[in-house]
């Protein structure tokens, strides 16, 4: 069944999450990002950041979360059985730093229907206190469509 | 901190980076993404897939990091986009898949920002991310 097109638009609760200087070290390591600022302190501020700063794809970690609470929302009807991951995008105004209180705002930016799967496309937000926009990412996902049984 | 100086239609150097069974467990604990088509191969099975296959967003970290370290600068990748076109598949051994990563300079705007398409192709010589663009700017 398609989706309810009227979910466009809609966003959902804010969420918070607190960047942990361990935690963009073990992203790093993870995706074989070797430049010192994302595990040396010194080195990061030498490089003029405030502290140990993550790798590109890093908002990956709360943002996917974040989504994931959307896409199991029963109101939304998409299967995450079934679902593929199409496409991403991040655009970082700048980059996230250890000790970074983010709060995050999920929204649903384009539903359509393609060859009778479902196309959908998250939105976050991403918001440091003041307010200011650290980041956006987009997910775009697809609902394969479910085999007559 | 600038950025190397190129041209429209420059060719970045490719480099290849090798993908194993331990490195999808490592990227699944780091990212949070535990579902199992990237560990258990009966899960992946299953779902009709050849086999284990990287996390889609593992190849594009790969990409954006070849990125950061040709700008020499991670903080200079300002925007990285792209499509998952066609999944890594990784076989149980050691050597793992390799995925080969590669760029071209799209534009070079007045105040320094350079826009790459990056290819990442993987073992079976096809293209494993479409679309993908990746702006960076020179911190000043």
């Amino acid at each position: 069944m398609p989706l309810d097109a009227s979910f466009v638009g809609r966003s959902w609760p804010p969420r918070t999450y607190t960047v942990g200087r361990e935690k963009i070290r073990e992203f790093a390591r993870a995706v074989g990002a070797t430049d010192p600022v994302h595990t040396d302190e010194d080195a990061a501020r030498a490089a003029g950041h405030p502290g140990v700063i993550a790798s590109p794809t890093f908002p990956v970690v709360f943002t996917w979360e974040a989504t994931r609470e959307v896409v199991d929302d029963p109101a939304l009807g998409l299967d995450f059985t079934r679902v593929v991951h199409r496409d991403q995008s991040f655009e970082l105004h700048r980059p996230v730093v250890a000790g970074d209180v983010l709060t995050t705002v999920v929204s649903v930016d384009d539903i359509r229907e393609l060859a009778g799967n479902d196309v959908v496309t998250f939105r976050c937000d991403v918001t440091d206190p003041d307010g200011e926009t650290v980041l956006v990412c987009t997910s775009t996902l697809v609902g394969r469509a479910g085999e007559a049984t | 901190m600038s950025l190397p100086e190129v041209a429209v239609g420059d060719e970045i150097p490719g480099r290849t980076v090798p993908v194993t069974r331990a490195d999808l467990v490592r990227y699944a604990g780091a990212s949070g993404d535990l579902n199992p088509i990237h560990w258990n191969e009966r899960t992946a099975v299953d779902v009709g897939l050849p086999g284990v296959i990287a996390h889609g967003m593992l190849t594009m970290a790969l990409a954006a990091q070849f990125v950061a370290d040709w700008a020499g600068d991670p903080a200079a990748v300002r925007s990285f986009s792209t499509r998952f076109t066609r999944p890594v598949v990784v076989p149980d051994d050691d050597e793992g898949a390799s995925v080969e990563f590669g760029a071209t300079v799209k534009a070079v705007d007045d105040d320094g920002t350079v826009t790459l398409a990056v290819t990442a192709t993987g073992p079976d010589g096809k293209g494993v991310l479409g679309k993908a663009l990746a702006r960076c700017a020179p911190r000043t």
